[in-house]
């Protein structure tokens, strides 16, 4: 299993290469929205899987990235200068953010970022001069690679991508790295991990200040994506969105969340009879899910093969280091 | 007194007009193996507590290496050079006995920030199959430890205390629920590691035979004062200890 | 003068229906560890208990009986029974997310299913104004503060005077002694979720006359009272009192005072400022229980 993952990682990138050849325009552009999705919900489940705390402003964090990115980019400011800036925008705001809720206990980090997403929300909306309030801000420019331009959505696409790979890469990094250590020791006894000079607030806070970056990361793809943005695009439903991809996904698993973007970003597609009833449907599949499997989808295909397959040696080899 | 590395000084502590403790003091030397006994609400898992700065005493003060323990938080505890084992189970379950071990030691290496860049096991591997060597465990390097015996899981606790070359290394009831076997072992394992890395050891414990084998020097609480101190050949002789134990 | 009085009344009136919410959601957390991200929704959804069984030709009495049992089933026995119970073992996360979720299918069922608009809701309480030291009240709002208060302070009684009261507090404080000492640990904790659910279909029956019946409203109602309960204190029921009273006061008075656009920013921001400087609660001690 081990020998195949190189494989298998690049069999999995050669689709998302091959995926949008011969599509329409909408398809790519919803390709496009999944990938996004996935670096934000990535971003959160670095919060919410490994660091388990629970945060509720992923979508302002989004925000705060695209209206950074369009702003910047609309003055004449290159997008590979411009989002670097708008995530490290976003990394400062989730340091200053997190510190004093991450001083307490008791998931106060879930009510202070509920409360940040709906202050984020009224600050875009009234501020008209920097934002254009409700309007929005209208056409802002795609990046430009000098050989290569991004208006035509397939090389959209591309770039998406490319963006994507990074960030998977750099999440990948980090977990694997003496952090991702840190934090499942954090998970599975943090009494333990402080008596062994884990110092758990600082790491929580810089999961979660990371977290919000990749979360500034996808604003800044999703602005020159819909060149369109407005604050409502931003509101705390969208956090709840992204929280429901990366607990239906799998918290704390490397894939979970792409696995949650795709449900949760193709399902309404699939589901467009019920559009109307969408949201219902999910919340109800997120209850359930919670009953049965917290773990998510990932966990309860583990469960599942599980009960199908007899318990051999490999297999817990194998869900660790799927959980890693 | 360069020699000293804990010293206790007229500690009290009350909960409410409870009397937990009440002014001890003692010296603990480096290299020294002692054990803190007395029957059961004798003060010394309060005493224990507040040498770990997890309780503040009433009255009197705990340091280490010259250093107050109260209020120091347990993560900058371990920083200093304080390391401990916990009564109950305390592994990391789902992972292996190996990242457990190398987790003990990672945050004393390098900063937070630094560690994000570092390789996974940040060149702790060896040390830390050392460590394992050390107490046997080597078959069950890459097993989880939570499906190891309780017995085994005590080791694997007890290594994480080293891995990070702790000066002292406080034990809470390491005898707790061990099979007479594995108790053996780790005696024997624990008075090894002293004698070749001197570092000194409190241990606080019920069974009198392993504190009696296992210590150089042992202390006696009973009702929340020393009652007695010695070798454990002059505790054994003490009629005093007798009837704290008997008579309590 | 005049003006700030009338405003103060009703920023109490409005404060001491926060303080409802509030106050159950303390119960909750004390009593189950379960913080209830549904609170608002809890609150929104009783008003449409009762303009269904208007629908059906009751009375306003009837109909906010009728409203009070359901809600008594509904957001007491089966969220307890079908929600937090199977998910208590898997750690409080989950069941965080679940509570999300559930505020979620509660708003998006209302909405679909009854409608999205904001409906007229009738007052139990004569229309009309007093003046008071040249301040005009109305009656609402002064029906709503003696209500609302009435409600808390008999339940601050049944807590402190009766045995089950004295339980109930025996569990919250520690659940281990309390069933050492014979205490029916789950039914004392069944007890605290009828009682919020109780005080939410209260919440409910005042609130709407006032701000309509609304899929939504439970967005507002539900942050409001968590921040009401963080600014009091998380662990009692004084404090959630006192906050929910401050944040109606704070609330009004920033409508006012401050800017009608960002109104809804400073109880956030008074959140925010809260945790920072006093994390206990304006009236709270150190938190009384450690997991």
């Amino acid at each position: 299993m081990r020998r195949l993952a190189p494989l298998l990682i690049l069999a999995g990138i050669a689709a998302l290469v091959l995926a949008p050849l011969g599509q329409g325009n909408y398809i790519t552009y919803t390709l496009c929205s999944w990938l996004i999705f996935s670096i934000a919900a990535m971003g959160l489940n670095l919060t919410l899987g490994y660091a388990g705390q629970v945060s509720l402003a992923q979508a302002s964090f989004m925000g705060i990235g695209a209206y950074a990115t369009a702003l910047l980019t609309m003055a004449g400011v290159h997008w590979l200068l411009a989002a670097p800036l708008a995530m490290l925008l976003c990394f400062v705001i989730g340091l200053a953010l997190g510190y004093p809720a991450l001083r307490v206990q008791h998931h106060f980090l879930a009510f202070v970022t509920l409360a940040f997403n709906t202050l984020v929300f009224l600050v875009l909306r009234n501020e008209e001069w920097l934002t254009g309030g409700s309007l929005g801000l209208v056409g802002i420019p795609r990046p430009d690679f000098w050989l290569v331009s991004t208006m035509k959505q397939l090389p959209f696409y591309y770039f998406t991508l490319v963006c994507f790979l990074a960030s998977a890469g750099a999440m990948y990094w980090i977990v694997r790295s003496p952090w991702g250590r840190a934090f499942r020791a954090l998970r599975e006894n943090p009494v333990r991990a402080e008596s062994l000079g884990l110092k758990i607030r600082r790491q929580t806070l810089l999961a979660f200040a990371i977290g919000s970056a990749f979360g500034g990361g996808a604003g800044a793809i999703v602005a020159p994506l819909v060149q369109f943005i407005e604050p409502g695009s931003f509101a705390l439903v969208h956090s709840f969105k992204i929280l429901l991809m990366v607990i239906v996904g799998g918290s704390g698993y490397f894939l979970g969340p792409v696995l949650g973007a795709a449900v949760v970003v193709l399902l309404p597609e699939l589901l467009r009879g019920f559009q109307d009833y969408y949201l219902i449907l999910y919340a109800s599949f997120v209850i359930v899910l919670m009953i049965y499997s917290p773990t998510g989808l990932i966990g309860l295909g583990a469960k599942l093969a599980a009960k199908f397959k007899p318990a051999r040696e490999e297999r817990r080899d194998l869900q660790q280091g799927a959980q890693l | 007194m360069s020699d000293t590395i804990l010293s206790v000084r007229n500690v009290s502590k009350r909960f409410g007009g409870i009397r937990a403790v009440e002014d001890v003091s003692f010296e603990v030397r480096k290299g020294e193996i002692l054990g803190l006994i007395g029957p059961n609400g004798s003060g010394k898992s309060t005493l224990f507590n507040c040498i770990l700065g997890q309780l503040k005493p009433s009255g009197g003060h705990v340091t280490i290496n010259g250093v107050a323990t109260d209020g120091v938080r347990p993560a900058d505890l371990s920083l200093m050079g304080v390391g401990r084992t916990f009564q109950q189970l305390s592994v990391f379950p789902k992972m292996t006995v190996l990242d457990n071990v190398i987790l003990a030691g990672q945050e004393h290496h390098g900063t937070m920030l630094s560690r994000l860049f570092s390789r996974p096991d940040m060149g702790l591997t060896e040390e830390a199959e050392r460590l394992i060597a050390f107490f046997r465990l080597t078959p069950y390097r890459d097993t989880p430890a939570g499906s190891l015996s309780y017995g085994q899981q005590k080791l694997v606790d007890a290594a994480m205390a080293f891995m990070a070359g702790p000066e002292i290394v406080l034990l809470d009831e390491p005898a707790g629920g061990v099979n007479l076997t594995m108790l053996a072992h780790l005696k024997e394992r624990l008075v090894a590691y002293n004698r070749e890395h001197g570092t000194t050891f409190v241990v606080i414990e019920h069974n009198m035979e392993f504190v009696m084998s296992l210590c150089t020097r042992i202390i006696v609480l009973a009702q929340g004062a020393v009652i007695a101190e010695g070798t454990p050949d002059e505790i054994r002789a003490n009629p005093e200890v007798i009837e704290a134990y008997l008579g309590g | 003068m005049a003006e700030f009085l009338q405003i103060l009344i009703s920023g109490l009136a409005a404060g001491s229906i926060y303080a409802l919410a509030a106050v159950g959601f303390t119960l909750l957390w004390q009593a189950s560890q379960t913080i209830n991200f549904a609170q608002g929704e809890f609150v929104m959804l009783p008003a449409f208990f009762v303009l269904i069984g208007i629908g059906f030709g009751l009375p306003l009495w009837l109909a906010v009986l009728a409203a009070l049992v359901v809600s008594l089933l509904v957001l007491g026995v089966f969220f307890k029974k079908l929600l937090v119970e199977p998910m208590l073992p898997h750690g409080t996360l989950p069941l965080v997310i679940a509570t999300i979720a559930l505020g979620l299918l509660m708003k998006e069922s209302v909405k679909e299913f009854y409608s999205a608009t904001a409906q007229p809701f009738p007052s139990i309480f004569p229309e009309g104004t007093i003046s008071l030291f040249g301040a005009v009240v109305s009656w609402t709002d002064v029906g709503n503060l003696v209500t609302a208060m009435v409600a808390i302070g008999a339940l601050q009684l049944f807590l402190d005077r009766t045995r089950t009261g004295r339980c109930m507090q025996a569990t919250a404080q520690n659940p281990a002694v309390a069933e050492i000492l014979g205490v029916n640990i789950k039914r004392m904790v069944l007890y605290t979720f009828l009682i919020n659910a109780g005080l939410s279909c209260i919440a409910s029956v005042l609130i709407s006359p006032v701000y309509l019946a609304k899929f939504s409203n439970g967005e507002t109602i539900g942050l409001v009272a968590f921040i009401a309960a963080i600014v009091g204190g998380f662990n009692q029921i004084r404090g959630a009192l006192v906050g929910g009273l401050l944040i109606g006061v704070i609330d009004n008075l920033s409508a006012v005072y401050v800017s009608a656009q960002y109104r809804a920013a400073v109880p956030l921001v008074l959140l925010i400022v809260i945790i920072l400087v006093r994390p206990q609660g304006l009236l709270g001690t150190s938190e009384g229980r450690t997991v």
